[in-house]
C-alpha cells in the first residue's frame, strides 16, 4: 500500500474517531432550555466553531505523527509535492464533497421551510458536514486504489 | 476503474535501463512514486506533458514508450 492509500484511511479514520468522540462529549452538555432558546443557539454555535477548530489542529498532528511512523516502518520518506495525479485526485475529492455538503445544506434549509426546529437544521448541517469530509477521504481512497 | 486505452512499457523499459526503480524514474521525471505505481498497473493515463517526460527519461521516442490499446504490462 502507498503512502497515498495509508493517508487517506489514516485520514479517515481520524475522522470518524474526532466527530464520534466530540459528539459523546457534546451531547451530555446540550442545554435544557427550549428548542428555540437563545442557550441552544449558543450551544450550536460553539459546537460548530470548536468541531471546526478541534478537527483542524488534530487533524495536523494526526498528519505530523503519520509521517514519523511512516518513516519508522518503511524507510521512505513522504512525497513533498502533489503532482498530476494527486491534483486531478484531490479535485475529485473536492467535487464529491461538496456536492454531499450542498446536498445536506439544502436539506437543513428543507428542515427549515417544512417548520422542523432550528436545531434540526443544525444537526443536518453538522452531519452533512462530517459526511462531506467522509466522501473525500472515500474518494481519495478509491481512485489511489482503482484508478483515475 | 475502467480499463485505458493508453498503454505503456514501462515496466518492461525500466528493466532494460539497468532495472531502474520506479523511485527513480519518479525523481527523474518530476512525480511520485505513486503515479508510476498507476501508470503502470494501466490506471492512470499521463497528460501529454508527462508522457513526454517520461518517453525523454528512456531516451526513446514518445510511440515506443506509449501506445493506444489495451496495457500489456498487467
Amino acid at each position: 500500500m502507498t503512502y497515498q492509500e495509508k493517508k487517506s484511511i489514516v485520514s479517515l479514520i481520524s475522522a470518524v474517531v474526532i466527530f464520534g468522540t466530540y459528539c459523546l462529549y457534546m451531547y451530555p452538555r446540550h442545554p435544557e432550555g427550549g428548542l428555540e432558546s437563545l442557550e441552544t443557539f449558543r450551544y450550536w454555535g460553539s459546537f460548530v466553531l470548536i468541531l471546526t477548530l478541534l478537527s483542524i489542529v488534530a487533524h495536523i498532528i494526526i498528519s505530523i505523527l503519520f509521517n514519523i511512523l511512516f518513516r519508522m516502518t518503511t524507510g521512505e520518506k513522504e512525497p513533498t509535492f502533489a503532482d498530476e495525479l494527486d491534483k486531478l485526485i484531490d479535485l475529485k475529492a473536492n467535487r464529491n464533497s461538496f456536492f454531499v455538503f450542498i446536498l445536506g445544506f439544502l436539506l437543513a434549509m428543507g428542515s427549515l421551510v417544512i417548520f422542523q426546529p432550528s436545531q434540526f437544521m443544525f444537526m443536518i448541517l453538522i452531519i452533512s458536514g462530517f459526511i462531506s469530509d467522509v466522501t473525500g477521504s472515500v474518494t481519495k481512497l478509491y481512485h489511489y486504489r482503482k484508478g483515475v | 476503474m475502467g480499463k485505458h486505452l493508453v498503454g505503456n512499457h514501462i515496466r518492461r523499459l525500466r528493466f532494460d535501463h539497468n532495472e531502474m526503480t520506479q523511485q527513480q524514474l519518479a525523481d527523474k521525471v518530476g512525480v511520485t512514486r505513486q503515479t508510476i505505481v498507476a501508470l503502470e498497473k494501466g490506471n492512470y493515463s499521463p497528460s501529454l506533458e508527462l508522457a513526454f517526460r517520461i518517453a525523454l527519461a528512456f531516451n526513446l521516442p514518445l510511440e515506443e514508450v506509449f501506445f493506444y490499446g489495451e496495457n500489456t504490462n498487467k
